[in-house]
């Protein structure tokens, strides 16, 4: 093997198991527990070897050996195949995200491809095949209900999403996420969330009701839907979902960091290399898990949006704001650049 | 006008309201200082906060036990005399009053002639149980209380819920009350 090879294949492991991975298994923990201190409660704290109990951290490798052993059933379904393959397409397109995500200066990045948005924008889109090909392959009702109600909810929200982008694409005149994060720059005043703030908050919305989760959770809404489209999963293939969910809120962030809090960017820190490399993907993963931890906020502070409502919002508000803020973008730019 | 009507202003939501922002910030801002006070609590050790709103709920059952109201009826007991005698005279005046019939009793002679009876057998079933408390109303020898503050414990078996003289005597205590209730 190259040298090349080694460097790419030490990048993926590093940034996608070595971070992501560890970030989406310790968001399980972090949620349950974060939503019980929010709401006055303790949270997991049973689980315990020996008598340590470590916090309820110990609910994770807890949760593992249970997936791993529990019954994996398999519902009288006309389409098995199907069944046993949506949490493959729920799971990959959520990972392979990641690929494009610049996690520090230079080549710091997996593949610093130039079509860097339109992977993020096409590979989002794809994951919400795993949600509606489970529901349409469980041969259940409830089920069923939940993978349309992902699909009609990703359909509209993709729009918002790519639209609230091209502000971005805008200003900083590149679509390769290094060079949008490289000319943000270390002035806090360039970064995207200064120089598009309306577009940051139709992102985070967009972005928030692509995972499915927070106020947007319709899709698999339990007071109505059971569990939406992941009701007749059981055992690991449930937990594939899951981590998916919880791999797509680190993505999530990572991309809003990467488009509007300046990326691996450290405020004042121009020089890069060396210990300056360190601090900046230290800042970068920090960025990030600040992002993480506001999404889960924002879930356990929202009271969940009835379906017709996510339609209204998608269709008549975000939607309507985000054209409005290319347009203002462009007369902008037009005044500004003469 | 017989009912009390109240007429409440229709709110009519101006653009801060209709955007949304402030009242989420709002509300994150809430469940964020929850959140900071009690991680705050979690990592010094603290009970409790200054304010006092922000306290930990949660009651970690096995552990802690939430104390239960004076007159809270659980697991039956069976008084005694001040000679450790049964109090019980198996008049079948409890086992009338159940509503769901899951008092058992055998009377016995007694070799004393002052009394008259006591009980041979004295079952009670606690999956039939309702725990109404009409068994202890309607004992006129003070004999049966509910008053042991104790949950009757989950068993393996059905024929271990049914409850038997020895143990509901166990739980017991003396009692100095008249024997024969308002018509001694």
């Amino acid at each position: 093997m190259t040298p090349v090879i080694l460097y790419a294949l030490l990048k993926i492991v590093g940034f996608v198991l070595g971070y992501v991975m560890l970030t989406a298994t310790l968001l399980t923990w972090v949620e349950r527990k974060q939503s019980a201190l929010a709401q006055d409660r303790i949270g997991p704290a049973r689980a315990s070897v020996f008598g340590f109990r470590l916090g309820g951290l110990l609910h994770i490798p807890a949760d593992a050996i249970k997936s791993f052993t529990k019954e994996d059933l398999i519902p009288d379904t006309p389409n098995p195949w199907l069944f046993k393959l949506a949490p493959l397409i729920a799971f990959m397109p959520a990972i392979v995200m990641f690929a494009v995500i610049p996690f520090g200066p230079g080549d710091l990045i997996i593949s610093s491809a130039s079509f860097g948005v339109l992977f993020i924008l096409a590979v989002t889109g794809i994951s919400v095949y795993g949600a509606t090909l489970a529901g349409w392959a469980s041969n259940s009702s409830l089920a069923l209900l939940g993978g349309l109600r992902a699909a009609a909810q990703m359909i509209s929200y993709e729009v918002t999403m790519g639209l609230s982008l091209v502000g971005i694409f805008m200003v900083y005149e590149d679509v390769n996420l290094q060079s949008i994060v490289v000319r943000q720059g270390s002035n806090v005043l360039h970064w995207g969330i200064v120089t598009q703030p309306l577009a940051f908050v139709l992102f985070m919305a967009a972005a928030i009701a692509e995972t499915k989760r927070g106020p947007f959770d319709v899709a698999e809404g339990e007071s109505e839907l059971v569990a939406g489209y992941f009701t007749e999963y059981s055992a690991m293939r449930f937990a594939m979902f899951m981590l998916g969910e919880f791999i797509a809120i680190v993505g999530v962030a990572a991309v809003t960091v990467t488009f509007f809090l300046g990326g691996w960017q450290i405020p004042g820190l121009e020089e890069t290399g060396g210990w300056y490399t360190v601090l900046q993907v230290s800042g970068f993963a920090l960025k990030t898990w600040f992002l993480c931890w506001l999404q889960l906020m924002i879930r356990w502070t929202l009271p969940r949006f009835r379906y017709d409502q996510i339609m209204r919002l998608g269709w008549q508000i975000l939607l309507p704001l985000s054209l409005l803020n290319v347009l203002i973008t462009g007369i902008v730019l037009a005044i500004i650049h003469g | 006008m017989t009912a009390t009507v109240k007429k409440v202003e229709r709110v009519v939501p101006d653009l801060a309201m209709k955007a949304y922002l402030p009242a989420i910030l709002e509300g994150l801002g809430v469940t964020t200082r929850h959140f900071v006070q009690n991680l705050g609590n979690l990592v010094s050790g603290r009970k409790k906060s200054k304010r006092g709103s922000e306290e930990i709920a949660t009651i970690r059952y096995p552990e802690e036990k939430r104390e239960y109201p004076p007159r809270f009826r659980g697991h039956h007991r069976l008084m005694r005399r001040e000679d450790d005698q049964v109090r019980c005279v198996a008049c079948f005046m409890c086992s009338t009053a159940c509503p769901a019939n899951c008092i058992y009793i055998e009377a016995g002679e007694h070799e004393d002639p002052t009394i008259e009876k006591f009980p041979v057998r004295f079952d009670i079933d606690h999956l039939v149980c309702i725990y109404c408390g009409m068994c202890e109303e309607a004992c006129p020898c003070d004999a049966i209380r509910m008053d042991s503050g104790e949950h009757t414990a989950p068993k393996y078996s059905r024929t271990d819920q049914r409850v038997q003289l020895v143990d509901l005597l166990a739980r017991g205590g003396p009692s100095i009350a008249k024997q024969g209730g308002r018509f001694s």
